[in-house]
């Protein structure tokens, strides 16, 4: 406990570097699968092939990723910048099937009511085609956001891992609070960014309160 | 970068004896079926008997959801200082993450076979036990394969990890890399690791296609329809 005392300015560096390595991914996985996934739709052979570089990319070991990045795009091995990217591969890998899903799960009569008054495409796909695939895109948010957040913790072997690391502090010193602190307050920000996910998502769809919502896919 | 890799990996010498390639790799496997093996003996009857009885659903879906929180460098390092440093640690830590994909995906399968079915199945005269076996499982079996790909993966990647706290197999490149600013060791773990993964990953695809039955995937529709439409008569009649 005065491990505690003594380090809270440690704690809340690696909490800070925590939150920006799991959440900077999460958002460019999302800017990025949105129009990936709008194009797959539009040009459906894209599809199949894009979701299955996606299940192979998600299939690679985090540290696997985090070191062969540098190699393949020339950062310093021991940069943020690996992190970041990795993690955001695995959010668009993962995301992008959701999107598809979300913008096919669109039924026809509504496109086409749309287009009959005069939607164009870019106001049809962001005011009507975007909010109704909300809650596919927002399961595998989901899962992408909890996912980032434990394994940003795999980075502080090479060096960068927020929170991951109270994990080699502790082991370095055989020392156990600094690991049960880093496993805690690791749970605890993934709870908070899942139960923020799913307000954010009733915000986004009101229509939704009054019915069953979506079943959740089980991966 | 890569030159310095390519020499690495393919030096024979690199590839021989107790810290050669080969050697890596094969404990690397073992320690990933071992695990593997021990999660699916914990999971699977388990899942089996949430999915068939639908009770405790609740436990299931929560476990499953905590395990994808979990930092696996904090339960790594958390049971090896608890229990000491070894190959034992290692193991359950690995096998703790094994078990959540597996338990929530039979779980999943089982209880989402159709009631109709079930029924039917009931009314033939089947037992609970024979629903079991010959209804539940084999229609569950592609969501439990899936579940055991995703516990093979997670347990793949964390082996890698474990090398922090010294565990052999690959992942001792990467850490051993890592100390000795030694970076074309590093890749060859990383990449022989990611290599691993998508090999298993096909496997598990292969399990998956000629292990579910037919009549599941509609892989041998076509086939079956043309033999009931034209099928020739009994040669001895």
């Amino acid at each position: 406990m005065t491990w505690i005392g003594d380090n809270t300015g440690l704690i809340w560096t690696q909490l800070g570097q925590h939150i920006y390595l799991s959440l900077i991914p999460m958002v460019l996985g999302l800017v990025i699968s949105v129009p990936l996934g709008y194009v797959a739709t539009r040009f459906s052979w894209l599809a199949n092939p894009l979701v299955a570089l996606g299940g192979v990319l998600y299939s690679l070991p985090s540290i696997a990723l985090f070191i062969v990045l540098p190699a393949i795009i020339g950062t310093k091995v021991l940069s943020q910048a690996n992190i970041i990217i990795a993690l955001t591969i695995y959010a668009v890998s993962l995301l992008i099937r959701n999107v598809i899903d979300g913008l096919r799960s669109v039924p026809e009569d509504v496109l086409q009511a749309a287009v009959s008054v005069g939607y164009g495409t870019l106001r049809r796909v962001v005011t009507i085609d975007l909010p109704i695939a909300v809650p596919v895109i927002f399961t595998g948010l989901r899962v992408v956001t909890v996912a980032n957040i434990s394994m940003v913790s795999v980075g502080a072997i090479i060096g960068v891992g927020g929170l991951g690391q109270l994990f080699t502090l502790g082991f370095q010193q055989d020392f156990l609070t600094p690991i049960v602190v880093g496993v805690v307050l690791s749970l605890a920000l993934a709870l908070i960014a899942d139960i923020s996910l799913v307000g954010l998502q009733r915000l986004l769809t009101p229509w939704a309160r009054a019915v069953v919502p979506v079943k959740e896919v089980v991966r | 970068m890569i030159q310095g890799f390519l020499d690495y990996i393919t030096d024979p010498a690199n590839w021989s004896g107790a810290e050669g390639i080969s050697n890596r790799i094969a404990q690397h496997l073992g320690y990933t079926f071992l695990s593997l093996l021990i999660a699916a003996v914990i999971a699977f009857p388990v899942g089996l008997l949430i999915g068939h009885t639908r009770r405790g659903a609740f436990i299931a879906i929560n476990t499953a959801n905590a395990w994808r929180a979990l930092p696996t460098l904090g339960l790594l390092t958390l049971v090896v200082l608890l229990i000491g440093i070894g190959k034992v640690p290692v193991i359950i830590a690995l096998v703790v993450l094994g078990i959540p994909p597996i338990l929530a995906s039979t779980y999943a399968g089982v209880s989402g076979v159709d009631r109709a079915t079930i029924d039917a199945a009931r009314g033939m005269g089947m037992t609970g036990r024979e629903i079991l076996t010959k209804v539940e499982i084999p229609i569950a079996l592609p969501l439990i394969i899936s579940g055991l790909r995703s516990a093979t993966l997670q347990i793949v990647s964390t082996a890698t990890v474990a090398a922090y706290v010294a565990l052999g197999g690959l992942g001792r490149y990467v850490i051993d890399g890592l100390s000795l600013r030694d970076f074309p060791q590093m890749l060859t773990g990383a990449v022989l690791v990611a290599v691993l993964a998508i090999l298993l990953d096909l496997c598990f695809a292969a399990i998956g296609r000629y292990a579910v039955s037919a009549g599941l995937t509609g892989r041998l529709r076509r086939n079956t329809d043309t033999k009931t439409s034209t099928a020739p008569a009994p040669a001895g009649v």
